[in-house]
């Protein structure tokens, strides 16, 4: 971190800024309004309709009703309580189909789901292919009388791909089986209607839209049998106990609200943003390429393997311009092996020790990308010279 | 994000030494591109001395640190004397490593020692060991040696020195087998009295075993009961008692006071024991 330098910050998809008008919906709530939305008196009446309004606000990004809602604390909780919702309403269904390419919050709670139901499941993980996408054929097959749960993620958060959940869902009513989609990456980037879609559980994360962090929702389709997750009070209709996270609820309402606002910037300047730092960098630095489909992905997503260098040296030199992204090797994540999307689509270990992951936001500027242009392709030349790999001309 | 040392972070930024030496006399190369590591050290000797040294390094900030500082110790330095340098002393050069990136330094030091065999025309020891974890191919020899230097206590800390078991983890077991071994070879004492805190539930399940079977089966046999160790979590041990003992009533008390204080002298101090 340098404090003389304006900091860049390309990693939205890891988090976002808190948008300067999501601060001033927020702030009454951490003030004078401190009522419980629950109370019977009016001051705390008030509070719950600015819960109310919120709930409207993400009902309308969603395309969805407002009871098919639920606030909860995280992207992480929606997505335990959609799986484990799924698997107690259907207990003598023993098979879970989701892919490889899911976030942790997915993929660690499957892999180990025995720990949390006590009982043993089969868990078919889809494969991708080196675009980071599902072969339909190999999803319709995997899809059982026993199959009590289907997760597939909207957008990978490490390559932005986006997969067609839409269509998978309709796959998964046509057998009954319940649909859960990690959407975190999605919202707000890509337009969608729940009302036209046979998804019946969607989990959102308020922090990567511009909302603050411990704050989520979880879409549950009306009529969906439905399990909570936290038990204890009435609050959200009783399917998630806990005092409201008030001033959170109003902060994700109003970033639902800006997101759509801004949906067609982000489509449009941002993806153009992108494209530009895609472009550049590929074309002026040798031995680089980018990981997953380049049409069907998030337009605020690039992620480039720079080809015989690591990734947390890149990380390291660019951080010393304030450059904020992410890589998906070994060294950054804190474990041994590079990134298990990366590895799931087959990127070789050349190419994904090297990756680094820039994800844009409606905050960047063209300045800013130039900046980068500038500055990353030296950063990769010094790596390369000190690395054994490196070819010699 | 890592807490680097400034000395880590000064290396990293300003790398002495890069490059390769043309005709070197001694060449060592160490890791690969699958393992996210890898580090060519070339050395320049005259009359026993190292007299130049130079790195090229693919990895992260504390790997290029590693080599850089490595370079700057042995540079002047007799092979003698570089003989000896273990990854200790690199990592105490750079004012310590995060626990995780040890490994960085043990490459370092395994680069250095590839380096000085090649000059003398030997082949390495490790290339003798059987290869323990087959994803980052490291050897029981290896795995052995670091233990002992670096006087380690867990199979998590072979696994930051070494990256043994940091892939798919299936040679957790033989890590902790190798782990037992190389402590009772006396290569280090460990002290009894201050056991590892940080044991893997493996290491934890052998020692209730050799304790129950020591010290607590014998009394309980002699009025034709027995335990059975059932479950280890974390630090709850689940027994179960058979024989006599499932009839008696006292065998609340045996497994409170008796068995639990057993292995909270031998074991743990932290264990819980509790009747499955």
């Amino acid at each position: 971190m340098n404090n003389e330098m304006p900091v860049i910050y390309m990693d939205n998809n890891a988090t976002t800024m808190v948008a300067p008008e999501v601060m001033a919906a927020m702030e009454p709530y951490f003030g004078g309004l401190y009522g419980n939305p629950s109370s019977m008196h009016s001051f705390g009446g008030q509070v719950g309709k600015a819960v109310a309004n919120a709930r409207q606000q993400v009902a309308e990004l969603l395309g969805c009703d407002e009871d098919e809602v639920i606030f909860t604390s995280c992207g992480t909780e929606s997505d335990s309580t959609a799986i484990l919702s799924a698997l107690r309403a259907n207990p003598e269904r023993r098979h879970i189909v989701t892919s490889r390419i899911e976030h942790p919050a997915v993929k660690n709670l499957c892999e180990n789901i025995s720990i949390f139901t006590g009982h043993p499941y089969r868990v078919t993980m889809l494969k991708v292919d080196e675009e980071g996408l599902i072969d339909m054929d190999e999803y319709a097959e995997s899809l059982r009388d026993d199959t009590a749960i289907v997760s597939i993620m909207w957008a990978n958060n490490e390559t932005g791909v986006i997969l067609p959940v839409e269509e998978m869902a309709v796959m998964a009513r046509e057998r009954g089986i319940p649909f859960h989609t990690d959407a975190v990456q999605a919202v707000g980037k890509i337009p969608f209607s729940l009302r036209d879609s046979e998804i019946d559980f969607l989990s959102l994360s308020g922090h990567k839209l511009h909302a603050p962090k411990g704050i989520g929702v979880l879409y549950v389709k009306r009529g969906t049998p439905f399990a909570p997750f936290l038990t204890g009070g009435h609050q959200e209709d009783g399917r998630r106990a806990g005092t409201e996270n008030v001033a959170s609820i109003v902060g994700i309402g109003r970033a639902c609200q800006l997101a759509a606002d801004k949906m067609d910037e982000e489509n449009g300047r941002v993806k153009a943003l992108r494209d530009k730092l895609e472009n550049g960098l590929l074309s002026s630095i040798p031995r680089s390429l980018l990981n997953g489909n380049k049409e069907l992905r998030l337009p605020n997503t690039a992620n480039i393997s720079f080809e015989f260098v690591e990734g947390e040296s890149i990380l390291l030199h660019m951080d010393r311009y304030n450059i904020c992204a992410s890589s998906g090797s070994a060294c950054t994540s804190g474990s041994l092996e590079p990134s298990h999307v990366l590895r799931a689509m087959g990127v070789p270990f050349t190419a994904a020790h090297g990756s680094i992951r820039f994800s844009l936001s409606v905050y960047n500027t063209e300045e800013e990308i130039d900046t980068v242009l500038e500055k990353l392709p030296p950063i990769i030349a010094s790596l390369r010279e000190m690395s054994p790999f490196w070819p010699k001309k | 994000m890592w807490e680097y040392t400034e000395t880590v972070t000064e290396h990293f930024q300003n790398p002495r030494n890069v490059g390769e030496i043309d005709n070197a006399d001694g060449v060592g190369e160490v890791g690969s591109l699958a393992c996210g590591d890898a580090l060519r050290l070339t050395l320049k000797i005259e009359d026993g001395k190292i007299v130049d040294a130079k790195f090229k390094t693919f990895g992260c900030a504390s790997a290029i640190a590693s080599s850089s500082a490595l370079t700057e110790m042995i540079i002047g330095m007799d092979v003698s004397k570089a003989e000896t340098i273990t990854n200790e002393d690199i990592a105490s050069a750079l004012g310590g490593l995060p626990k995780e990136k040890m490994h960085c330094s043990v490459m370092g030091r395994e680069a250095l020692e590839a380096a000085l065999a090649d000059f003398r025309g030997l082949s390495l020891p490790k290339a003798d060991g059987e290869v323990v974890c087959e994803c980052f191919g490291v050897t029981d020899v290896e795995i052995r040696r670091v233990v002992s230097e670096s006087n380690l206590h867990s199979v998590e800390e072979i696994t930051n020195f070494t990256k043994a078991g940091g892939g798919c983890g299936k040679c957790e077991e033989k890590l902790a087998e190798l782990l037992h071994k190389t402590q009772s070879d006396g290569l280090r004492v460990i002290p009894l009295k201050q056991p590892s805190k940080r044991m893997t539930t493996l290491q934890k399940i052998k020692k209730i075993e050799e304790v129950l079977d020591r010290e607590i089966r014998p009394g309980l046999r002699l009025d034709g009961g027995d335990i059975e160790l059932i479950d280890v979590e974390g630090d709850t041990v689940m027994v179960s008692m058979r024989g006599a003992c499932t009839s008696c009533f006292k065998s609340q008390t045996t497994i409170k006071e008796f068995v639990e204080r057993k292995l909270r002298e031998q074991v743990l101090e932290t264990l819980v024991v509790e009747e499955a």
